[in-house]
């Protein structure tokens, strides 16, 4: 143990740990920009400068180690003057438009602005100008609004390991880009939307839909159906106030009902029916012998980055469309047909915790012909909120109200879907009644439910045993996957998802600042999934396969899980795509 | 940049740029070796084309995003081809005090071009450098692997006529 005083506090850490850590045991909160806990150390921004007896510089308390009889201090006259100037300086070449960024009120700089004592402004220099990145229809860059704190960097490369990000350039020409500076949308990039999540500032931000939607509801001749994500209800409470872990399912129907929209269905009832198509696309896999591992689509991010960097293992996907998909695709022609209403007239919103579920409705392969996609715009939970807040909505004070039939009522199965681990529980419920024909009693699978990186669970399913693992953050999907390509592990299902935590972390999420977290915090993560738990447990049906209005579809329009109508509505056709994807192995430790 | 090398294919440069990288011990583990290959492959190819990049990339399992990164940090590496002579004009503070401007200033009426420039006969890329640890005959520019010093704007015209002629 080194000891060393801090703040004129004695305080006894283990070799090798950084000033800023060995602050926090005794409750000093050194300020921060570029530092996260749960990235590699980066030691750029400077903010968390200390002073430390003997020394003549003033080291980055993030990247310097203590050492032994260290005399540490964290605020002095001098540090608050250095920080206010080199937060300063930041701001000196950032835009001045606060007031109409989409961060206002959100951003790590305007705080940091304000409690490092920027008060006036000293500095006049010469500013970056770049143009913005709009190719991607997930994901758009604002290079200008970019304070190179590269947690982008960090975490499209070591969370997502993308690496579709990375430096061009040197000093004040330094701009984060992919590589050769190509545009988004013609990149590895999978559109996770972590970067958006990650930066600090609004170098990066979700392609706006909002636009496009209030367009169709101003429009007599749009019939407007809208679905959201399980994801969007376990977390919309936290842009209005509420504490992260409350189910507000029936505010956001009524305030979307307010808002104009015609028919407001649930994407979990699109869960319940991908449940009966993969489920059976898993009988179908079990009866044949294979091939397997079975491998999950549900979530947009990890489709876009098999179909960058696991060429050889696309066969392995299944092809059954997205929750969001097949709900976007049952609304153009089940619901229409039954509602008399002209597919072409129907336009469909999907409200989603993700950024890549724009990707999703972008591809043609999810469309239902050349003409018509299943979804027409995707927003992110945080359009959500701002869309009901540009509306003068008192959220939390609407009535509760229930969604419309006939793609209304979802299961516990649909409910699950929002959090890793979730989509492999509920097919698990379906599939042992597929198999065994009898009722899987046990329906909650610790195994498969925590929050480590990739889980692994044997289930015994009529005498069988099937292996079921399961990874979240693609960096783990990396990990996983390359086991089982190696040999070195056996799978029969694998779920992955793109996002750290599954959708309830995904890249359209409220910023984990605006309930004082940080990105990543598994805390949050862990509160949002309880309030999909308490969902599925408080629903008397919580096996896809019972829910009758699912069974009614089947009755009288799909005929049978894998029918050619089926075939022809709810699956996909996954690609190869280039750039082909190139990751870094991870290095022996 | 040898004269054998410069009549080489570009599939044979490859295999020579691959035979580089496979001489490492573990081209996987050794991505400390990037610099040393990125310098070969400027060698060998004058410039780093996007498909040289994105072949080192594959070569040794480093993300594009990366490479490109180092290629552009460091102001040796070029992404443009360059004239077969490049001549840097070293702008240290020993030869800038020495003449170096004045220097530079002769060799642009001469060729035409601006710092950054390559001839249209693709002979010459005009550089500026900071200082190439010369002092001593400053003012001091390098063409290709030859260096001059103690220069001065006369004797510009003879020097650069060489190269005219060893085309």
């Amino acid at each position: 143990m080194i000891n060393l005083t801090i703040d004129g506090k004695p305080v006894s850490v283990p070799e090798g740990t950084t000033i800023m850590s060995a602050a926090e045991k005794i409750g000093v909160k050194v300020p921060r920009l570029c530092y996260h806990p749960r990235l590699s150390v980066e030691g750029a921004c400077r903010v968390c400068i200390v002073e430390v007896e003997g020394m003549r510089s003033l080291p980055a308390s993030c990247a310097y180690p203590v050492e032994e009889g260290m005399v540490v201090r964290t605020i002095t006259p001098e540090i608050r003057e250095i920080r206010r100037d080199i937060v300063e300086l930041l701001l000196d070449n950032h835009p001045t438009d606060c007031q109409t960024c989409e961060r206002d009120g959100n951003c790590e700089l305007q705080d940091l602005a304000y409690s490092t004592g920027v008060r006036e402004r000293f500095f006049e220099g010469e500013r970056k100008h770049y143009e913005n990145d709009y190719s991607s229809p997930g994901v758009i860059r604002v290079p200008d609004k970019c304070v190179m704190c590269h947690r982008c960097v960090r975490i499209c490369g070591e969370v997502q390991g993308i690496h579709c990000l990375g430096y061009h350039s040197r000093g004040f020409k330094t701009v984060v880009m992919p590589a050769y500076n190509l545009p988004f949308n013609d990149s590895v990039c999978s559109t996770c939307g972590q970067c958006i999540n990650a930066c600090p500032t609004a170098a990066f931000l979700e392609k706006d839909a909002v636009h496009n939607v209030m367009r169709a509801l101003a429009d007599p001749n749009k019939h407007v159906v809208v679905q959201f994500a399980p994801s969007v209800r376990a977390a919309i409470g936290e842009g209005f106030g509420i504490k992260p872990g409350v189910p507000l399912q029936k505010k956001i129907v009524s305030a979307l009902r307010l808002i104009g929209f015609d028919a407001v269905f649930d994407t979990e009832v699109g869960a319940d029916v991908n449940i009966m198509e993969e489920g059976m696309e898993f009988i179908e896999r079990v009866k044949a012998g294979g091939p397997f591992p079975l491998i999950t689509s549900c979530s947009s991010a990890w489709i876009k980055f098999a179909e960058n960097f696991y060429h050889d293992m696309l066969p392995n996907l299944s092809s059954t469309k997205s929750p969001m998909s097949i709900l976007g695709s049952l609304a153009k022609t089940y619901y229409a047909e039954k509602a008399g209403i002209p597919k072409e007239n129907i336009y469909s919103v999907g409200a989603m915790c993700c950024t890549a579920k724009k990707f999703e409705a972008a591809r043609h392969q999810c469309w239902l012909d050349e003409n018509t996609p299943a979804v027409d715009a995707v927003m992110t939970t945080r359009e959500l909120i701002w869309l009901i807040k540009s509306n003068g909505i008192d959220f939390m004070n609407l009535p509760d109200e229930e969604f419309d039939d006939p793609l209304g009522d979802s299961t516990g199965g649909g409910s699950i879907f929002g959090w890793t681990g979730g989509l492999a529980e509920s097919v698990l419920r379906s599939v042992y009644y597929f198999i065994t024909g009898e009722t899987l009693v046990d329906i909650e699978f610790d195994g498969l439910r925590s929050m480590e990186w990739v889980k692994r669970q044997t289930i015994n399913i009529g005498g069988t045993d099937y292996k079921f693992a399961v990874a979240h953050g693609l960096q783990n999907a990396h990990t996983l996957l390359r086991s089982i390509r190696d040999g070195k592990e056996e799978a029969h299902f694998v779920e992955i998802m793109g996002c750290p935590g599954g959708c309830i972390g995904g890249g359209g999420q409220p910023y984990a600042r605006t309930t004082g977290s940080i990105p990543l915090d598994e805390k949050l993560l862990k509160k949002r999934a309880d309030a999909l738990r308490s969902e599925d447990r408080s629903k008397t049906i919580r096996r896809s396969y019972e829910n009758p209005w699912v069974q009614r579809l089947y009755r009288e329009y799909l005929g049978a899980p894998l029918s050619e109508k089926s075939h022809k509505l709810l699956h996909t056709k996954l690609v190869s795509r280039l750039p082909v994807g190139i990751s870094r192995r991870e290095n022996k430790p | 940049m040898s004269c054998t090398e410069c009549k080489l294919t570009e599939s044979e440069k490859l295999t020579e740029l691959s035979a580089f990288i496979e001489a490492h011990p573990d081209p996987v583990e050794a991505q400390g070796a990037l610099i040393p290959v990125l310098h070969r492959a400027q060698e060998l190819f004058g410039y780093l084309p996007t498909e040289v990049m994105d072949f080192v990339a594959d070569k040794m399992q480093v993300p594009t995003a990366y490479v490109y990164g180092v290629a552009t940090f460091y102001s040796h590496f070029t992404l443009i081809p360059r004239g077969k002579y490049p001549i840097s004009v070293c702008m240290g503070t020993a030869c800038y005090v020495k003449g170096a401007p004045a220097i530079l200033d002769t060799i642009k009426q001469q060729i035409g071009i601006r710092t950054g420039e390559t001839t249209e006969d693709g002979l010459f890329t005009l550089l500026e450098t900071r200082c190439i640890g010369a002092c001593g005959l400053a003012p001091v520019l390098t063409i290709g692997d030859d260096v001059y010093g103690r220069l001065t704007p006369d004797q510009i015209p003879d020097i650069l006529e060489k190269y005219h002629v060893e085309k």
